[in-house]
């Protein structure tokens, strides 16, 4: 087993899916390279030789990889694929844009998700929102997956003294560029990597009464999330969503105000440790899925929800 | 400039998909069938850029059974202007469903394909990005915002940080995030319509591609079920399980 894994960062940090990704790798073998491609990326090239359980890390530095564009980076994975019997990347929006592009190329399959590895060649992969699990047995010599964060914890970001290596850039394909971007700015955890997540819906009314979610996640340390009604009504940025197509997330805690748990939006939370529901509605079918429900006018019990954190606060 | 968009037949988005007993599948008998919600969104796009003056004709493309031919039908009564189904019973991976694509696309020669990002049922989101790689083509994968130029295309991108913004050279594919459209309703006068609208069908072999599946699915079986907690019946009673209870705050 020769293991590559495509580390996430933004030249400066390494994202935290990537060391999830990489215990799924040493799941699979010991043979563990990290690839690190950006531009100006070496401190993250540094910071990924210090997982636990890398054995290398390959560094590309141009300029066209600052954006990581699909393009480039599956040209420059494609370079590198030969002797690697598994390439991984986190089931990111990045991942997911760039391996299938690189499964293509290599004339392999690619596999979306995987939430269990059964084997060097066997993994178990969700369906239909997460209603079924598919495992599935691959028959191409190169197994080519993106693999789910909340499924696998994180690797230590010490413990390794992975050597780093340079790899040459590829020739920049020159058919896409970078215009720019609009980056939701926040001081809250991120979403996947939130230990406790409160998340809003259409029940929220309009963008502004989100305040009332922020300050009780303030008070809890938590990120904030949304259902996709409430980012289609542009109460809060794209980002936010949790579902089957947006984030998957299964944080210690997830509360869920106003939401009324559609299928879509279960796939992306329900693996959640603890679950919580404000709802006025004691028929929505977020409360089948919740450890605690309560059927109250969320504009009522969300100001006593920040009181009462206060009082537990002051308590000590 | 011509389109082509790529629009598969899917369990519809209400149904309550279960294993079959076996594991063998998923129950598809007497389930209600319905285009791809994102590929209507696709459709949609495509219809937008013609009604804008850019785009000149619209070609909607499924894979699968015969039955794809309503897929087909939908997307031609929202506006798309003729269809073409490749025929097939066997079942087709998105490696595959890639490569008859690009044999649809060296005869069709469009400047731009739109598929949509994700099939609600197998969840892949790798068809575009495949396709685009067979063709040597640049990605604007997960577009919230589609803006055509000269000779280009700006593609602003539903990202995990927020939205990205990246120039293609046409031609080249887009995939249809959520928030790119709302795709319109078809009306009954259209559905008569759409079904003068030429429609032409192929067969795999016609296209010379090798649509031999590269998975195989071993089982298929429902995750355990989450068990209903309780109610509490106050903020106060609900933060103390939360504290005494759970420890989580
Ligand atoms: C292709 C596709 C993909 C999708 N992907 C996703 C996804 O990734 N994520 C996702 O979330 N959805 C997704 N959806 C949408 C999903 O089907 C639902 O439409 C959506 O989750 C509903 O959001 P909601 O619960 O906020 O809104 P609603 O279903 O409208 O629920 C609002 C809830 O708020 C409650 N409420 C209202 N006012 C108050 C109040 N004052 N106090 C307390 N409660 C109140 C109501 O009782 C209701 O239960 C997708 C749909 C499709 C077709
Ligand atoms: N059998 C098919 N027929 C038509 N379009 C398809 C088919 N399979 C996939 N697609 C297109 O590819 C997109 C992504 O599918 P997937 O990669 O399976 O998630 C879909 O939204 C469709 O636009």
């Amino acid at each position: 087993m020769s293991i590559l894994v495509i580390a996430e960062h933004d030249n400066v940090a390494l994202k935290p899916a990537t060391l999830n990704t990489v215990t799924a790798a040493t799941q699979l073998g010991e043979d563990i390279a990290v690839l690190v491609a950006g531009h100006n990326c070496g401190a993250v090239a540094e910071a990924a030789a210090q997982v636990a359980g890398v054995k290398k890390v390959l560094i590309a530095d141009a300029p066209h990889y600052a954006h990581q564009l699909a393009e480039n980076m599956a040209a420059l994975v494609v370079g590198l694929a030969s002797g690697h019997t598994h390439i991984l990347a986190p089931a990111t929006a990045a991942g997911k844009n760039t391996l299938p592009r690189v499964a293509a190329l290599l004339d392999v399959a690619q596999i979306t998700d995987v939430i269990k590895i059964d084997s060097a060649d066997t993994f178990v992969r969700p369906i239909y929102a997460g209603n079924v699990l598919a495992t599935v047995q691959s028959k191409d010599a190169v197994k080519v997956m993106t693999v789910r964060g909340t499924a696998f914890p994180a690797a230590t970001v010490t413990g390794g003294s992975a050597a780093i290596e340079t790899v040459a850039p590829a020739t920049d394909v020159g058919v896409s560029s970078f215009v720019g971007q609009q980056l939701t700015q926040s001081d809250r955890p991120e979403l996947t990597a939130a230990r406790i997540i409160v998340s809003g819906g259409r029940g929220m009314g309009n963008g502004d009464n989100f305040k009332l979610l922020e300050d009780v996640a303030d008070k809890l340390g938590a990120a904030v999330g949304a259902s996709r009604a409430a980012v289609d009504a542009g109460f809060v940025p794209n980002d936010y969503q949790v579902g089957q197509t947006g984030k998957v997330v299964a944080p210690t805690l997830y509360v869920a105000v106003g939401i009324s748990g559609a299928i879509q939006h279960l796939a992306g939370m329900k693996d959640s440790k603890v679950i919580v529901a404000i709802n006025k509605d004691e028929e929505a079918p977020i409360f089948q899925v919740a450890d605690y429900g309560l059927v109250a006018d969320l504009f009522a019990a969300v100001p006593e929800l920040s009181k009462e954190l206060d009082k537990l606060k002051a308590a000590g | 400039m011509k389109i082509l968009v790529a629009v598969k037949r899917v369990v519809d988005y209400n149904v309550k998909v279960r294993a079959k007993a076996d594991g063998t599948g998923v129950e598809t008998a007497n389930v209600k069938m319905s285009m791809n919600p994102f590929d209507e969104i696709a459709v949609e796009e495509a219809i937008r850029l013609q009604e804008a003056g850019k785009a000149q004709e619209i070609v909607a493309i499924s894979l699968g059974v015969t039955a794809c031919q309503d897929t087909i039908r939908t997307a031609l009564a929202m506006g798309a202007d003729r269809g073409i189904l490749v025929e097939t019973d066997a079942e087709l991976q998105p490696l595959a469903v890639a490569k008859l694509l690009k044999a649809a696309v060296e005869k069709e020669k469009p400047d731009l394909v739109i598929l949509g990002k994700q099939a609600i049922d197998d969840d892949a989101n790798q068809t575009g990005q495949m396709l685009a790689a067979l063709l040597g083509w640049p990605q604007g994968t997960f577009a919230s915002k589609v803006e055509l130029g000269d000779g280009t295309v700006n593609v602003t991108r539903e990202v995990d940080g927020g939205l990205e913004t990246v120039a293609l050279k046409l031609p080249a594919l887009v995939t249809a995030d959520l928030r790119l459209n709302e795709p319109r309703f078809v009306k009954l006068p259209n559905i008569m319509k759409a079904k003068k609208k030429p429609l032409e069908v192929l067969k795999p072999a016609d296209l010379g591609v090798d649509i031999a599946p590269r998975l195989v699915t071993l089982k298929v079986q429902e995750p355990p079920k989450r068990q209903a907690g309780i109610k509490v019946g106050s903020v106060a009673e609900l933060v103390d399980k939360l504290h005494n209870e759970a420890h989580v705050i």
